[in-house]
């Protein structure tokens, strides 16, 4: 009993061992020999999801040695998380802010290159239930709004458009990236709040969109860059290249971003 | 007094094991600025923070006193069939994932949700985004732990004392207070404290269900997560005290889970 105890933690041990080293290993030869193989590792804005996702099966259908990993979540998050030490090989940002940040804190390889546009809507339930027609709507009473915290870029742009347009109003929750607020939306614990227009198609028929006229909008910037020490820069470049290529950008066109 | 030997294999794989769980504190000991704690402890959104995680953690505490304690009474003292399926489902939230403990909440007192939509329309109460949407997040995620260790007290305590205050003549609310309550009253503080620790902690229930406002639903520990974002130094001190919350409540129940063994 005790022998085949101390068998067990030996062999989870060794697994353990086994998953680390294959992990940070070697890339997989590819069968065609082309230099272009192994993991490439994108950390990629929330509201980059679902483009970012079609891109990545794209992208490897078109170099079979690659596997692209995506990490999504809102931009400060990745900041930090890269800026901790996680393995990323490119990141894609929602804003140039975060990525002026991660380059100055020397943790990026070469200069960013901007690779789409977002415009704001307003995102709202199915039929508008409240009747929500411009931002100054989010400020009635009884309408319960909620934003992305201010770090995150879509909460800034916010921010930004609120102003523009002389609306104020207080939240009732800041989320931490643009994908929550959706889905409070959809599950209709929240009246409405401001999100890209590609989340909203992006969630289809599961929320509504009310476009905020072109006056009170920002566009919203998307850089990519290849973070510094990446262990596989041929395929982290190529990434980027394929993201900034005719056919990355008619894919991103097709999710509702504007060219880059 | 010699020691028992330790075979070399056990030996490495439990100080791997130890290093593991000394390390990460070591780094939040080392690399918090200590220069900067007393300014981070009292910057305004550190202390409503604060204060709002004290006035949940401790409203949840109260609540799982007061319907945790009648249902360790009952999964103790009342044998039905289903029983323990019921408590099960109860004590479910110990292991799931609490994030899905706030949606499963947002479907049952959300505005959609079974109740929450009566409450709406009946009463125009509205849980989510609220204070009160953070304490029913953190009992439901924290509850667990009074219930099971108040239900292994009356368990294991002498039930022949009631007996014999009852054949003396004392009424069943006064063996319940007199008696029984006092009996498993150790219990029923580690209980309270576990609870009340693991609703400080809470994070995934109470971001899902009650969002993030200053003030309002920013509890510290989802101070901690948006302040690494816009200032570690702050978030590395709250972490702290944390930590040093969770420390002072293990150590100090350390003797009621090993010691009664």
């Amino acid at each position: 009993m005790m022998r085949s105890r101390m068998c067990l933690v030996i062999v989870v041990a060794a697994a353990f061992l086994t998953a680390c080293g294959s992990a940070a290993g070697t890339p997989s030869a590819s069968p065609s020999g082309t230099p272009l193989s192994g993991t490439v590792s994108v950390f990629a804005a929330s509201s980059l999801t679902d483009s970012f996702k079609a891109l990545g099966s794209s992208f490897q259908a078109a170099h079979p040695g690659i596997t692209v990993q995506f990490n999504f979540a809102g931009t400060p998050t990745l900041v930090t998380q890269i800026e901790q030490g996680a393995q990323a090989d490119v990141l894609a940002s929602a804003d140039p802010t975060n990525m002026d940040k991660l380059t100055a804190d020397g943790f990026t390889a070469g200069a960013a290159q901007v690779f789409a546009h977002n415009q704001l809507e307003i995102v709202v339930g199915p039929g508008n239930p409240m009747h929500i027609s411009g931002l100054a709507d989010l400020a009635r009473p009884g309408v319960i709004y909620i934003a992305e915290a201010a770090t995150v870029p879509a909460g800034k742009y916010s921010l930004q458009a609120l102003a523009k347009a002389g609306v104020s109003v207080t939240p009732k929750s800041l989320e931490t990236d643009v994908k929550a607020v959706v889905s409070k939306i959809e599950l209709g614990e929240a009246d409405a709040g401001i999100v890209y227009s590609t989340d909203v198609k992006a969630a289809g028929t599961k929320v509504q969109g009310v476009s905020i006229p072109a006056a009170d909008n920002v566009v919203a910037t998307y850089p990519i860059v290849a973070v510094k020490g990446t262990k596989n820069s041929a395929a982290a470049n190529a990434f980027i290249l394929y993201v900034r290529s005719s056919t990355g950008q008619s894919t991103l066109e097709s999710f509702g971003f504007l060219h880059g | 007094m010699r020691r028992q030997s330790v075979p070399l294999i056990i030996a490495v794989l439990a100080t791997v094991g130890i290093a593991f769980f000394v390390l990460p504190l070591l780094g939040l000991l080392l690399r918090a600025p200590w220069g900067d704690a007393g300014k981070s402890l009292t910057a305004p959104e550190t202390r409503e923070a604060l204060k709002l995680s004290l006035v949940a953690s401790l409203s949840a505490t109260g609540i799982a006193v007061v319907l945790g304690v009648p249902m360790a009474w009952i999964y103790a003292r009342v044998d039905f069939p289903g029983r323990s399926v019921l408590r099960a489902l109860t004590t479910l939230p110990m292991v799931l994932p609490p994030v899905v403990g706030g949606i499963a909440l947002f479907l049952a007192f959300g505005r959609r949700g079974l109740l929450g939509s009566w409450l709406e329309s009946a009463f125009g109460i509205t849980l989510p985004f609220t204070t009160a949407g953070v304490i029913m997040a953190e009992t439901f995620v924290a509850m667990p732990f009074l219930v099971l260790t108040v239900e292994a007290g009356l368990r294991s305590m002498d039930r022949r004392y009631e007996e014999a205050a009852r054949t003396l003549g004392a009424s069943r609310w006064r063996v319940l207070t007199r008696v029984t309550l006092p009996l498993i009253g150790p219990s029923l503080f580690a209980g309270a404290i576990l609870c009340w620790a693991r609703a400080l902690g809470e994070f995934g229930a109470t971001i899902t269900f009650a969002g993030n406002f200053p003030g309002i639903t920013q509890t510290m520990p989802l101070a901690v997560y948006l302040l690494l974002e816009t200032n570690q130094a702050a978030s590395f001190i709250l972490s702290l005290v944390l930590l040093l919350i969770s420390l002072v409540v293990l150590i100090a129940l350390r003797d009621r889970w090993l010691g009664s063994a």
